[in-house]
């Protein structure tokens, strides 16, 4: 069994890293999101660092979402999900399986480049480490909220805007905490941890529950 | 409703071919032999165990999909497929090296032609041990050395006390297949 | 003209690339090491931006070249979609990251010279937005080669991008920097202009030179790479199929 798990996440991981993986583009998605806010609000750096931590999770939150149509749908079209249903693994976890793949080639990259990014928008140096921080903790939960819609999605030939639009109001919370948490490094009348250890919670959920939605969604399709 | 009224069973050494025409419901009647799709009435049972689940995890289905990702070599592919589906039985060299694909271990499946993939999905058979083969069209796409090559490979796996469920058009090429002919 | 339909034939061009190659790169190594030393050791420090003002000498020809080389790429695009020259979109799938890099060194530059300059690393300024751009353009670019694995399917869907592309950087450009203007009083400092002191001129010129020179090497490199890596992607796939009828062969009907 923890050997059939490793081989799921092993392949993701290889695929992802094999020409044509989606973990490179949602760095190049990233990059983009973060270079139009400034055409659509000015250059002025002082609004920019205001608003650092919100494009910045917006942009992180896009790049998630635009690409998870592909995170059951390539396994479906291909045959492969057919071979995972017939593992003895439970389904629950080749989906944690897949939800982390995903993370490590999505949500990790992203986190951090990120202070990179902040350069941008001139992300003032003590709000750095912290929006890392929740970025690395808030991603899981996006990919794992994702997942479900994904795997909703899966036996659909044309899924494309579909999982985005299912998932994005399910990811609020993550954006709110995130923000929040992100924000209240860099002053503000909260302290750090309070948005902070409610987004660790929201994430750890999200995992428990995107798994198990996203595995009924995977038996329940046909 | 795609059919009713059917019923047969499969034993040991047994091979059953599954013929109908096109859309008669052969994949739809391997896609609930192996968990993926629910019967409306009627049930799938199998001797000595109570649960159908326990069929899906005995079985090995090669689908008309290949279940091959086109970025990994063949090896790799197999030896996803071994981990996969557990019991380990041939090392994904020796499966390649006798469905004739030995030298093409290491090429992405995305540069073999129709008919290796082909071979590839069906060496899976040989990577892990599993006692009922439900295959889906296992011939298409195969010259007529490969299809004998397979019918060997169906002849031994008999010989060995599995059981095997073909759909197919054309004859399976092993003696003894009984037919199932869904619809007219 | 000519000479550039004598090398279509890819054998031909690796033979005329692989005696090319150390002459182009040994001139180019002079030439940088050249402009490099007077950069650092006898031209001066600018009165206003001190020494900062050697990080220039790398920052204006990275500039160049990142331009330079996305019109080699639209050239190749054309060469691709219009002529059919069978190297033409080797020439561009190997002059996209080079290209990129440069983009990407005048950006990192830029960075560097400016914290000094503007107290920040970044500023949305015209001239650093319009590279970032460009920047993203050839990501794209090379994002959609990486995609599509099929290289005869990837060129032209490339080089139709590529086009798109070049047709869009004036507009970029022009619409940056009203973007600019219209938000910011043009306040910075500008570098250059047209009275640089020849002491500075000089280094600047033989580094272009010299830039220029070691990235067409590099091109060229990247070039023989690719058509040697889709020699290599062809024989396999032969290969394979060739000892596939052997090993038909050998199985007994």
């Amino acid at each position: 069994m923890r050997r059939a798990f490793f081989a799921i996440l092993k392949r993701d991981l290889a695929v992802a890293g094999r020409a044509g993986g989606g973990g490179e583009l949602a760095l190049v998605f990233f990059l983009t999101l973060v270079v139009l806010v400034p055409f659509a609000l000015g250059p002025d750096l002082n609004l920019l660092s205001r608003i650092g931590p919100a494009i910045l999770w917006l942009g992180a939150l896009l790049s998630v979402l635009i690409g998870l149509d592909r995170l059951f749908q390539s396994d479906e079209e291909d045959g492969s999900l057919d071979l995972i249903r017939a593992s003895a693994l439970p389904l629950e976890l080749a989906v944690l399986a897949k939800g982390l793949a995903h993370w490590l080639t999505t949500g990790l990259p992203l986190a951090l480049v990120s202070p990179l990014l902040g350069l941008l928008v001139a992300l003032p140096g003590e709000g750095v480490l912290p929006l890392v921080a929740t970025l690395l903790v808030g991603t899981p939960a996006l990919s794992f909220i994702g997942a479900g819609g994904a795997a909703l999605a899966a036996s659909l030939r044309r899924g494309g805007l579909i999982v985005p639009v299912l998932v994005a109001p399910l990811t609020v919370p993550v954006l709110i905490f995130g923000v929040s948490a992100a924000n209240a490094a860099v002053g503000g009348t909260v302290p750090f941890l309070t948005p902070f250890l409610i987004l660790c919670a929201i994430s750890l959920g999200a995992i428990v529950v995107g798994t198990v939605a996203a595995a009924a969604a995977l038996r329940s399709a046909d | 409703m795609i059919f009713e009224g059917l019923s047969f069973t499969l034993q040991s050494g047994e091979a059953i071919a599954l013929t109908g025409r096109n859309g008669a419901g052969k994949s739809s009647l391997i896609a609930m032999l192996c968990g993926r799709l629910r019967p409306d009435g009627g049930s799938i049972r199998l001797e000595g165990a109570e649960d159908e689940a326990d069929l899906a995890e005995m079985s090995h289905l090669v689908g008309h999909r290949d279940g091959l990702k086109t970025a990994l070599t063949a090896r790799e592919n197999l030896a996803f497929a071994q981990d996969v589906l557990g019991n380990a039985a041939a090392t994904p060299d020796e499966a390649l090296a006798v469905v004739g694909l030995g030298h093409a271990a290491e090429l992405p499946a995305g540069y073999l032609s129709a008919g290796q993939r082909r071979r590839v999905a069906l060496a899976r058979l040989l990577v892990s041990r599993r006692p009922y083969w439900l295959l889906d069209e296992p011939l298409s796409a195969l010259d007529t050395a490969s299809q004998a090559m397979v019918a060997g490979l169906m002849r031994d796996h008999l010989a060995q006390g599995g059981a095997i469920l073909a759909a197919t058009h054309g004859p399976l090429g092993i003696e003894g297949a009984r037919e199932v002919r869904i619809g007219p | 003209m000519a000479s550039l339909i004598d090398l279509a034939n890819p054998t031909r061009f690796m033979r005329f690339s692989a005696a090319l190659l150390p002459w182009l790169a040994a001139i180019a190594a002079l030439l940088i090491a050249v402009g490099l030393y007077l950069a650092w050791f006898s031209a001066p420090a600018d009165y206003q931006q001190g020494e900062t003002i050697r990080i220039m000498f790398i920052h204006v020809p990275a500039a160049w070249l990142a331009m330079m080389f996305y019109s080699m790429m639209a050239l190749s695009a054309l060469g691709t979609l219009v002529w059919r020259h069978p190297l033409a979109d080797v020439a561009q799938k190997a002059a996209a990251p080079i290209g990129a890099c440069f983009a990407l060194i005048c950006l990192v530059s830029g960075a560097l010279w400016g914290k000094p300059m503007w107290g920040t690393y970044w500023v949305w300024d015209a001239r650093l937005t319009s590279v970032l751009v460009l920047l993203l353009i050839y990501l794209g670019i090379i994002a959609l080669w990486r995609v599509l694995d099929d290289p005869s399917r990837a060129a032209r869907a490339v080089a139709i991008l590529t086009l798109v592309g070049f047709v869009n950087v004036p507009i970029i450009k022009f619409s940056v920097d009203w973007w600019n203007t219209l938000h910011q009083p043009a306040s910075v400092l500008r570098m250059g202009g047209p009275t640089i002191h020849p002491s500075m001129l000089w280094p600047l010129l033989i580094l272009a030179i010299g830039f220029t020179l070691f990235a067409l090497a590099l091109h060229m490199v990247a070039m023989r790479a690719e058509i040697m890596r889709r020699r290599v992607r062809t024989l396999t796939i032969l290969e394979a199929e060739r000892l596939d009828r052997l090993a038909a062969q050998g199985v007994p009907a």
